[in-house]
């Protein structure tokens, strides 16, 4: 089969790359950028049951990420003292009160037709009682809120195993999840897209301003490991225990996923994908359907985000750019080939190594473009060049999308639809 | 009254110069919605290429605006339009049309988009740097001091010569929209391809102009909106970065393929916008005297931080999308 050999001979090129890498650059970098291209490629997994089996676009990966790195950072960053020592937490407490008040007052209000309003005057009075109800837990929650700020910085984290922390990470992502699937999916794509786009800004947004939650721009550091950190057993050992626990989720999602292509359920997505309204009128409850593997991908997605934060022991909020970042799992998922697995892996792969490699590459071609320029046209260039020259890699990734739409639709490994022997 | 001033520099103007904006942005999202049916992710980056051809024009000819006694961007700004009306088109033809012919889902058109995001947002970040830059060059901007004529405001109501620019382009460009789609005949096969392209084109509209057509309004809109808002602050590389999400809630809450909702949207988003990072205890400092003792005003009640501004829009969205999906006047939901 022509499929396999192609196969074969794209993973074989792709370890020819590794090795490479591994040989111009010395293993503790190959290491390190392998064990981040393995948190990639569990984001790329996420991905591609959302766009290859269901054809959902979801254009917020980031936020996603966000969310499953900070829950991790604050499960897992040992406990704050200062923190449980002040009023911080009966405040929180307090707060917390509220918010489950308020929340049980909005959804009472809700459903208020059940008992007779009208449709329209139950709406009015659900956002008037929301917007009430917000107003008054934003107002209990800024003075414990600036009280953790002064007296302990922030909250601190829980101290938790790290493994709990990425589930977790795993678990809120899926929450957010269904609260724009719960909006959006009934719609067509582009609203999904639009939606998602504006829950990573906030994500962003949030995580960045709430100092007592997540310290904002003074980031936390660093984040615990499941295995040794660098520290203690050096970074080549320690990378590559990380390295082993990446690779071995990927294992097991691989498996997990390829067995649900291949099942019934995997079945009807595809159907769902193809024609909605021939698999709507077989009796599949099409929103529904979407619904779950939408937040089975972002449960995905906040997994391998939480691994990739806990990964670089540092989280950043402002170092989650949506839109950026985002489009560099875009690019792995498309180029690898939406639907296939291995092709999501192998996507994730490649773009990763060319994406860091990348980044000494454009540097070098601008200092070739700097010389040329100063010696021949007296053009000064300007001071930043490097910064600039940085932002030739994100015009590279949107090149890189418009052409693999144009002409390799289905990506290197395309998707294989199962063939039954019987 | 002092107070009463304040609100209407803060609100009502920040809030019509903002509202101008997006409805801008959004007419031109709106339309290719209609026309091409797919959500537009460049647009808020062709405002900023826009803007930046409109920089590049005033840095190149800074005394064209003491002819006329207007800011020079502003004098340049019909060049700069069509100069991105021109790579609108250019834009379709590469990268929307070869797509069109295949017969694809609409979402891959609005991934695309997103690759031509990206695009120009790292050409644009290229060439201008990251840095903000005034699109007044050689000229002065101009701010008018109104008095209030009584004696109780001491405050002045502040208007800057780009807003009022900006006001009355608004309204002469909504009013050209308004008779270019009800009295001409390509407005008229542009509402009929919007309504049912199929129908439009076995009946003999020329489809390929119309979709042209499209992309010179909402090139030459988007240029307009973002040499105009980076006259009244700076041009900045990122602006589109803010002002995406808000084109696209505009759009969806005033009726997707409605220019006239378009507006709407554009002006209930710039508003809802300001009025909610708004702090309302400013205005109600005048009646503290006559208050009971037992109310303590506290100094800042604003719905949304400033920093959280973002969230606006995207509640504004989310809203819509579960009471009205159609939006204000009824558009398409797709």
């Amino acid at each position: 089969m022509s499929g396999v050999r192609r196969e074969i001979a794209l993973f074989a090129g792709l370890g020819v790359l590794l090795v490479l890498v591994f040989l111009s650059q010395g293993a503790a970098y190959g290491v390190r950028m392998l064990a981040e291209a393995s948190c990639y490629a569990i984001l790329a997994l996420g991905l591609t049951i959302q766009w290859g089996y269901a054809g959902l676009f979801n254009a917020g990966i980031m936020g996603f990420v966000a969310v499953g790195g900070a829950v991790t950072m604050t499960l897992t960053y040992p406990s704050n003292p200062d923190f449980w020592n002040s009023e911080g937490p009966a405040g929180l407490a307090g707060v917390a009160l509220w918010l489950i008040g308020a929340i049980a007052l909005v959804v009472a209000v809700s459903r208020a037709d059940r008992i007779g309003v009208p449709k329209g005057l139950r709406n009015a009075l659900t956002a008037v009682v929301a917007g009430a109800a917000y107003l008054v837990v934003a107002a209990q929650l800024d003075p414990v809120a600036t009280l953790i700020e002064k007296e302990a910085g922030f909250i601190g984290g829980f101290g938790l195993p790290v493994w709990l922390g990425w589930a977790f990470g795993g678990v809120v992502a899926g929450l957010v999840a269904w609260f724009i699937g719960h909006i959006c999916l009934g719609l067509r794509s582009d609203y999904l897209a639009i939606a998602t786009l504006g829950i990573a800004e906030i994500i962003k947004a949030i995580l960045k301003n709430s100092d007592w939650l997540t310290r904002g721009t003074l980031t936390v550091s660093p984040l615990d490991w499941p295995v040794p950190t660098p520290g203690d057993i050096g970074f080549v050992a320690s990378r590559s225990a990380y390295l082993a626990v990446t690779a071995v989720m990927i294992v097991v999602i691989y498996i997990l996923l390829q067995r649900a292509w291949h099942a019934p359920w995997g079945r009807m997505m595809r159907a769902i994908r193809d024609n909605e309204v021939s698999s709507a009128s077989m009796g599949k409850d099409v929103n529904r359907r979407r619904l779950e593997i939408f937040i089975l991908g972002s449960v995905l997605m906040g997994i391998g985000g939480a691994a990739l934060v806990s990964f670089s022991r540092i989280f950043d909020p402002s170092g989650f750019i949506p839109l950026n970042h985002t489009f560099l799992v875009w690019v792995m998922v498309i180029l690898g080939g939406a639907g296939n697995n291995r092709g999501a892996i192998f996507g994730a792969l490649l773009v990763y190594v060319i994406w860091t490699m990348s980044e000494p590459a454009a540097l070098a071609l601008f200092e070739v473009v700097r010389s040329i320029g100063e010696s021949l046209f007296a053009w000064e260039a300007p001071a930043d060049l490097n910064s600039r020259a940085l932002q030739m890699r994100v015009f590279v990734i949107g090149l890189t999308i418009t052409l693999v739409l144009r002409y390799a639709p289905k990506g290197l490994l395309p998707e294989q639809p199962p063939k039954h022997e019987d | 009254m002092n107070e009463l001033v304040f609100f209407i520099n803060k609100v009502v103007l920040a809030g019509g110069v903002i509202g101008s904006i997006y409805a801008m942005g959004a007419i031109g999202v709106t339309l290719v919605f209609a026309i091409l049916r797919f959500a537009h992710f460049a647009h808020g980056d062709m405002m900023t290429l826009g803007a930046f051809i409109a920089f590049i024009l005033t840095a190149s000819f800074p005394a064209v605006g003491q002819w006329v006694g207007l800011p020079s961007a502003f004098v340049l700004l019909p060049v700069a339009m069509v100069l991105t009306a021109l790579v609108a088109i250019g834009l379709d033809r590469t990268f929307y049309r070869p797509l069109r012919g295949a017969n694809l889902k609409p979402v891959v058109f609005v991934m695309a988009s997103i690759g031509v995001t990206l695009m120009i947002q790292g050409l644009v970040r290229l060439f201008a740097g990251p840095s903000a830059r005034q699109l007044y060059i050689d000229d002065r901007k101009d701010i008018f001091r109104l008095e209030m004529p009584f004696e109780l405001a001491r405050m002045k109501i502040v208007i800057t010569e780009p807003q009022i620019l900006l006001f009355i382009f608004t309204a002469v460009a909504v009013v050209a929209l308004h008779l270019f789609l009800t009295r001409s005949r390509l407005g008229k096969a542009m509402r009929a391809m919007s309504d049912n392209p199929d129908l439009a084109r076995v009946s003999g509209i020329n489809t390929d102009m119309v979709v042209r057509t499209t992309w010179i309004i909402a090139g030459m809109l988007a240029a307009a909106a973002g040499t105009l808002l980076s006259l009244d602050v700076t041009f900045k590389p990122d602006l589109s970065f803010n002002i995406l999400l808000p084109i696209f809630a505009a759009a969806i809450v005033g009726g997707v393929g409605r220019p006239y909702g378009a507006v709407v949207g554009g002006f209930v988003v710039g508003y809802a916008e300001t009025l909610a990072v708004f702090n309302w205890a400013i205005l109600l400092r005048p009646f503290k005297e006559s208050m009971p003792d037992w109310i303590d005003l506290p100094t800042k009640i604003a719905f949304v931080p400033t920093e959280y501004k973002i969230t606006v829009p995207f509640v504004l969205l989310v809203i819509i999308l579960i009471w009205r999906p159609t939006g204000i006047l009824k558009g398409k939901v797709l």
